[in-house]
């Protein structure tokens, strides 16, 4: 991975092609993984409760290459293609995926739960809002010992409707801690719509900031490349001391909230026209201009990947009954 | 006698309280167009509309607290916090607000609102979505608490919670949803505070909650073929709870398991132990069985979370305890 300067190549505002296939790449591979997990969903081969991000991978890339190894962040129920982008291997996450011993969580987490210390993962949350002040607590210790990092909470449109949210921001922004809150907006949660839960038009949920006296920055959220620079821009803030973000990305749900979701309340109009219109994937690939070969080649690759992470899955280690008290300290 | 799932009979229950009262209302994440995440309230936006159907943000602390207000003012709020592990996000206006009003006010304030939750293991979503917490609201006076373990229970024991003029937790089981069992035809409900006897026995009382009810009857039947005779009782309600039924059976039978998913160590089964050691004590002839799941949060992998929480097995072994005594 070419490092955060390299990509920002600052003053030009824009992301050079090479970086932008790397993109691709990425997309392509999280797209595949989640594919991939719907079929083995389907096939009974992977137990519990599995969140896909079809269509939400332009903000897991584009946020995650904007931050160093060492900066922090925590995920939620739908936590594939956020884990995925910060580097821990997909072949981990796929053997949690299994409940294997040599998955990402050792098999204790699951999908909901996937942890990498070694990549600054510090959880995926089943609990909506539930890793939103853990991340302000992550900045607050950055900002005591003066280290240059940032600490990442991702969450959804839905989200923003706890307290949790409420009081997570507005304590960030009293201490100044360098956090971005990376609002994912896909105008749904489950099945409600952005009509049935927000006070406010699904785009301008950004205002919310202002209760805060926050620093706002939003992009596209199916533009990788924006996604990427205001990441960058929103790193940039919190670094300098300026205290924390709201990072508000509009992007679209391209699939049900779970596998299985028969989506009986969303409109199929509708849905097959963002698949037309608002896939991040088909965005960029035009904007890359790539041909069928070179489509062909990346795909051939990464679905190599994932067909691996399934292996490595398969052939794991099944952890022992017993091995549920390990880490029971009391 | 007709027949329902446990999942219809709640549905039922719900159907016939909005159709009886226009105070009555349904609010929760998820449950309109979608029907609720378990299905349960399906068809009922349709029949009721969105004003008595409402769908809400994700605020659990808003749900239940705005539910208390409404119920203040004479409506009888039925809320769904859509997993039990999520009745810890609206804790304080259960523990603080629901439950105090009525002592608060010194009698004034009446608040009939009623919680409906959902929880339980077996379908590995991992650690914060199958936990079984009915033991935290039976400590705190001032709310009711109901665990239904069959369709016949669940619909009679809905109504009464909707009819109760205090606040009710009322908890379902997850893998309870698709069991079927015969119902009256028309609904009569089981009044708050009435234990029901399963099966007769006269060797060992094991007193069992929610998907425990189901894996006790079937280590009934085996111990039966020991030559154990065993009686199952399910208390239904937790809080109030019917002490004489329990503690009558335990000094008929003299031995005594309690068995419930949620984790043994303060769970309800201690609870028991105590009120039945108290009432029984010169009737026992071994130590009270204490069955729940192992000491730890919930893990993913099937393997280790089978293994954590309780099955007919371990009811069986129990029962061969306690019998082993004399
Ligand atoms: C506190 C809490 N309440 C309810 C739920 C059930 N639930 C899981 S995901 C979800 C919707 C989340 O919507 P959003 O935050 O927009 O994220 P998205 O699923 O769109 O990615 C709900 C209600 C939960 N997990 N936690
Ligand atoms: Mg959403």
């Amino acid at each position: 991975m070419a490092t955060v300067e390299e990509r920002a190549e600052p003053g030009r505002k824009k992301v050079s092609e090479e970086v932008l296939r790397d993109f691709f790449r990425e997309m392509l591979l999280i797209r595949r993984f989640e594919e991939k997990v719907e079929e083995r969903f389907r096939a009974g081969e992977l137990p519990g409760f599995l969140h896909v991000a079809i269509g939400q991978e332009a903000v897991a890339t584009g946020v995650c290459s904007a931050l160093a190894l060492e900066d922090v962040f925590a995920s939620t129920h739908r936590a594939h293609g956020h884990s995925i982008a910060k580097g821990t291997p997909a072949k981990k996450i796929m053997a949690e995926l299994y409940g294997k011993t040599e998955g990402c969580s050792g098999g204790y987490g699951g999908s909901m739960h996937l942890y990498d210390l070694s990549v600054g993962n510090l959880g995926a949350n089943a609990v909506v809002a539930g890793g939103l002040p853990g991340i302000v607590g992550a900045a607050l210790a950055f900002q005591m010992r003066g280290e240059k990092r940032v600490a990442v909470a991702f969450f959804g449109d839905g989200a923003t409707n706890t307290g949790t949210f409420h009081e997570s921001l507005n304590l960030a922004q009293l201490w100044r801690v360098p956090a971005i809150f990376v609002l994912e907006n896909n105008g749904w949660a489950e099945s409600t719509p952005a009509v049935q839960q927000l006070p406010l038009p699904v785009d301008q949920m950004g205002k919310r900031a202002a209760a805060f006296g926050m620093k706002l920055i939003e992009a596209d959220g199916q533009d990788v490349e924006a996604v990427y620079l205001a990441a960058l821009a929103a790193r940039e803030h919190a670094l300098a001391g300026k205290g924390p973000v709201l990072l508000h990305l509009r992007t679209f749900r391209l699939t049900g909230h779970f596998v299985g979701d028969p989506q009986v309340y969303r409109d199929r109009d509708e849905l097959k026209q963002e698949r037309e219109t608002k896939d991040p994937l088909r965005l960029l690939g035009a904007r890359l201009d790539l041909s069928d070969g070179d489509f062909a080649s990346v795909d051939a690759d990464v679905t190599a990947e994932v067909e691996a992470a399934v292996e490595f899955a398969k052939a794991g280690t099944d952890p022992k009954p017993e091995d549920a008290l390990k880490y029971v300290y009391a | 006698m007709p027949e329902l799932t446990y999942r219809e009979a709640v549905r039922d229950a719900l159907a016939q309280a909005l159709r009886a009262d226009e105070n009555v209302f349904v609010m929760g994440e998820d449950i309109a167009e979608m029907g609720g995440s378990m299905a349960v309230t399906q068809g009922l936006l349709e029949e009721f509309g969105p004003t008595r159907i409402r769908n809400t943000p994700i605020s659990e602390m808003a749900i239940v607290g705005s539910g208390i207000g409404a119920a203040i003012q004479g409506m009888r709020p039925i809320v769904e916090i859509m997993y039990e592990d999520f009745l810890t996000l609206s804790m304080e206006q259960l523990v603080n607000q629901a439950a105090k009003h009525r002592t608060m006010s010194g009698g004034q304030v009446k608040v009939p609102l009623t919680i409906r939750t959902q929880g339980g293991a077996g379908w590995s979503p991992g650690a914060q979505h199958a936990q079984q917490l009915e033991a935290w609201f039976v400590h705190v006076p001032g709310l009711k608490v109901v665990f239904a373990s069959t369709p016949q229970d669940v619909r009679g024991l809905l109504w009464s919670a909707i009819y109760d003029d205090n606040p009710v937790i009322f908890f379902e089981h997850r893998t309870l949803y698709p069991i079927k069992g015969e119902v009256p035809s028309e609904l009569e409900p089981i009044p708050l505070g009435e234990a029901r006897v399963h099966r007769e026995g006269t060797d060992v009382t094991v007193v069992a909650t929610g998907r425990l009810v189901h894996e006790s009857l079937r280590a009934a039947e085996e111990a039966e073929r020991d030559g154990i005779s065993v009686e199952v009782v399910d208390p239904r309600t937790l809080l109030p709870l019917d002490e004489d039924t329990i503690v009558g059976s335990v000094r008929k039978t003299t031995r005594c398991v309690t068995a419930h998913e949620a984790v043994a160590r303060g769970g309800f089964g201690s609870e028991l132990a105590a009120v039945i050691q108290h009432g029984a004590f010169d009737w026992l002839d071994a130590p009270i069985e204490r069955i729940g799941a192992k000491f730890a949060p919930l893990p993913f992998a099937p393997a280790m979370e089978q293994w954590v929480v309780p099955h007919a097995a371990e009811v069986l072994e129990a029962i061969r305890r306690t019998v082993a005594r004399s």
